[in-house]
């Protein structure tokens, strides 16, 4: 008989007082009573919705019938059969809006909490398993990946199983892409990142850093001086979008991707670290989407008194994962909704605050969504000393420009010719992630990546 | 791998190191930049290339001692290696079709200063150099600098060489003199672009200077580096280093190189303090 309860089990986490003030991991995960707990809601339909919501697949119903018999190691293995990055989906997966969409527990009652099950079994593996794997035969056939983000390693890792020889160039100073950049260690602790790609490397995966395709080499030298066989792109969304109002050059003004690559990947929250953040004492946020709710709930760590998110649409609207909307209202962050920045007020060269325009929603727009317009004479001034923009990112040209024949559109993203193969305008070049879809999720990535090494075996391997 | 081959001192907190690169050095030409890191944990930074050598696969750079970063970069010695060498990012200094030139290159800046100076000196331009100094002290290069010139004067805040005077009263007496230039490319502090802009200006002459902007990846990710360029937003390390110097906003580059100066002066502070063990 399965556990009827109406509501998911509630995932424990620091209390919101304590965790505004450090940069340790939010959510402390399920003990093991949770989680079996968790698994007894699954109805184990014939149907199998959750897997259809899955961008890789994952046998969902499987895994969690393993983890409510107590076998979680064998949980663990069903869902790194066609996900390379357990430990990573469980945290950061977008779950309200695939697996957990689907789940018939969700039609009248809460879903059953897959995400949750997911973490837990990745963190168990973790914990108890020091067993590295091992690498495949080699077959012969040698890939470069370009960029080691989510759908580079896992294109890398689905390579790497079947046989193939493995390079991922990354141009940073560590693999990892946005998962080390971008989300912050209270919500993905950089631990479980760099032990997912030690199980790559362990996997037989070369990895270079420090290493710019489009610069050191290009793509081209890659396929002619170094012979490999075919190339995968997954060179993300990276540049930062600006709003293009005046005084966005100010100092206090960050990009988002600027203020969280200081903190994340250079390690700026710690005391005495060689890389300086700006500890401001008000803050404004722009964008309504994981990243603008990962810079603010950063801001506040660093000790803002306030920190206000400023979106141009309404609360039903906002991108980011209910879960962190969620914490970062439980921890205090100001929401101003249907509000609209129009200009950055300065003094002397600094930010002091961020004038803003209240919007209405009016007729819908192209996205479906009902179109915000300003309502007229109603402008006020936020009071702030550090504004950070969070609008979005797109593609980095540097490939493309170094790419003849590599055709984008007119957003700057890769086209491919079928996007279940994620073959390019080039052949035996294939793209997958942000570099073609502008920026989205870590599992729409990773699923690309997959995709991707698929269609690379078929042309190689056959 | 980027392994440090050798180590002299140009000046007084001037250091230059040949650095072991093959794959930038066989793709690196002048005006473009890497970004290192000294140590582990340490700052990403910018630095122009100053000299490659694709035989040995050697990348030569030069930096100055001012902040935390460099002092660490300082410390290490022949044989020792730097944890990060990446590049060579931003565009190559653009000489294409440049028939007589003048290269500014003012305190540090003429280490960056006189690698475009030597590749308009091989395309067989007619290259002068006005290179700029605090003091006697300071003067480097001169003999690379003399054998890529056809004129070289080095000139000193304080006139302790013989030769007193900003690079800017040099430059103007050779444009009253009627020299005709096809570009001036003027290499320095902020503050020296500004005024060597200035001076073009009235002449007509196509002025280019190099920005080198606070950045993190290098690669166009950050933003950090975004100045104003003729009205529009430009990223230094992608779009650059290099702008028309008519058009760049230099007052507010120059505020925003200063936007962590309390920062880095405590980081400076601390820095010393480790090294000495003084209490400061």
């Amino acid at each position: 008989m399965p556990n009827m309860n109406p509501k998911k089990t509630e995932m424990p986490a620091q209390a919101p007082d304590i965790r505004a003030h450090n940069f340790d991991e939010v959510a402390t995960g399920y003990s093991v009573e949770m989680a079996m707990g968790e698994a007894e809601r699954c109805l184990h339909c014939k149907t199998r919705p959750c897997v259809e919501g899955c961008p890789v697949n994952v046998q969902i119903p499987d895994f969690i019938a393993a983890i409510a018999k107590g076998e979680f190691e064998q949980a663990y293995q069903i869902i790194h059969e066609t996900n390379a990055l357990p430990a990573v989906c469980g945290r950061v997966c977008p779950q309200e809006t695939q697996c957990e969409s689907k789940c018939v527990r969700g039609i009248k009652t809460e879903p059953v909490g897959i995400g949750r099950l997911e973490r837990f079994a990745a963190d168990w593996h973790l914990a108890h398993t020091e067993q590295l794997p091992t690498p495949a035969a080699p077959n012969g056939k040698k890939v470069a990946i370009v960029g080691a983000g989510p759908a580079g390693l896992s294109c890398a890792g689905s390579l790497a199983a079947r046989g193939f020889d493995v390079t991922i160039y990354e141009a940073l100073h560590v693999a990892g892409g946005v998962l080390m950049y971008g989300i912050p260690e209270f919500r993905l602790p950089k631990a479980i990142v760099r032990r997912e790609i030690e199980n790559l490397r362990a996997m037989g995966v070369h990895i270079v850093t420090d290493y710019v395709i489009g610069r050191t080499s290009t793509v081209d030298e890659l396929l002619e001086e170094e012979h490999y066989d075919a190339i995968f792109l997954g060179t993300g969304a990276g540049l930062p979008s600006f709003m293009r109002v005046p005084g966005e050059n100010l100092n206090g003004v960050y990009s988002a991707n600027e203020y969280l690559t200081r903190i994340n990947l250079m390690g700026a929250y710690r005391e005495n670290s060689p890389t300086p953040i700006m500890h401001a004492e008000h803050v404004a946020v722009v964008g309504g989407g994981n990243v603008a709710m990962d810079a603010a709930r950063c801001a506040l760590r660093l000790g803002a008194k306030s920190v206000t998110i400023v979106y141009r649409r309404g609360e039903a609207e906002l991108p980011a994962r209910a879960e962190e909307v969620h914490h970062a209202k439980e921890e205090g962050i100001i929401f101003k909704l249907l509000t609209a920045p129009v200009e950055v007020v300065g003094e002397e060269g600094w930010v002091k605050g961020l004038k803003c325009v209240q919007m209405e929603l009016g007729e819908p727009d192209a996205s479906g969504r009902r179109r915000p317009v300003p309502v007229e004479g109603s402008e006020f001034v936020v009071p702030c000393d550090c504004v950070i923009v969070a609008i979005g990112t797109t593609p980095n040209p540097l490939i493309r420009m170094t790419t003849p024949g590599l055709e984008t559109n007119k957003k700057g993203c890769l086209i491919v010719r079928d996007e279940s193969t994620g073959l390019t305008t080039r052949d035996s070049i294939y793209a997958g992630g942000d570099a073609v879809t502008g920026a989205a999720t870590v599992i729409l990535a990773m699923g690309a990546g997959k995709a991707a090494a698929q269609a690379i075996t078929e042309q190689l391997i056959g | 791998m980027f392994t440090i081959l050798s180590k002299d001192r140009l000046a007084p907190s001037i250091t230059r190191m040949r650095i072991l690169a093959p794959h930038i050095a066989k793709k690196a030409r002048a005006g473009q930049f890497v970004i290192l890191r000294a140590a582990p944990d340490g700052e990403r930074i910018p630095l122009t290339i100053a000299e490659t050598d694709t035989a040995e696969g050697s990348v030569t750079i030069i930096f100055q001692e001012v902040g935390e970063s460099t002092m660490t970069l300082g410390e290490k010695n022949v044989g020792e290696a730097l944890e990060d060498f990446v590049g060579p990012m931003g565009h190559p200094s653009n000489i294409e079709g440049v028939k007589r030139a003048c290269v500014i290159g003012g305190g540090l800046g003429t280490a960056i200063a006189y690698p475009t100076a030597k590749a308009l000196h091989e395309q067989g331009a007619k290259v002068d150099i006005i290179a700029g100094f605090r003091n006697q002290e300071l003067i480097m290069l001169s003999d690379e600098m003399a054998a890529v010139s056809d004129d070289l004067v080095i000139c000193t805040d304080d006139g302790s060489n013989g030769r007193k005077g900003l690079v800017t009263q040099f430059l103007k007496e050779k444009l009253d003199a009627g020299v005709q230039y096809d570009a001036v490319y003027a290499i320095g502090p902020v503050i020296m672009m500004k005024f060597v802009a200035q001076t073009t200006k009235p002449y007509g002459v196509r002025t280019i200077v190099s920005m080198n902007s606070t950045m993190i990846d290098g690669t166009g990710m950050c933003g950090g580096c975004r100045l104003t360029v003729g009205g529009e937003t430009k990223f230094a390390c992608v779009d650059g280093p290099e702008f028309d110097g008519h058009l760049v906003d230099f007052d507010e580059a120059m505020r925003r190189g200063a936007m962590y100066k309390k920062q880095e002066q405590a980081a400076r502070e601390r820095h010393v303090c480790r090294l000495t063990g003084e209490v400061r």
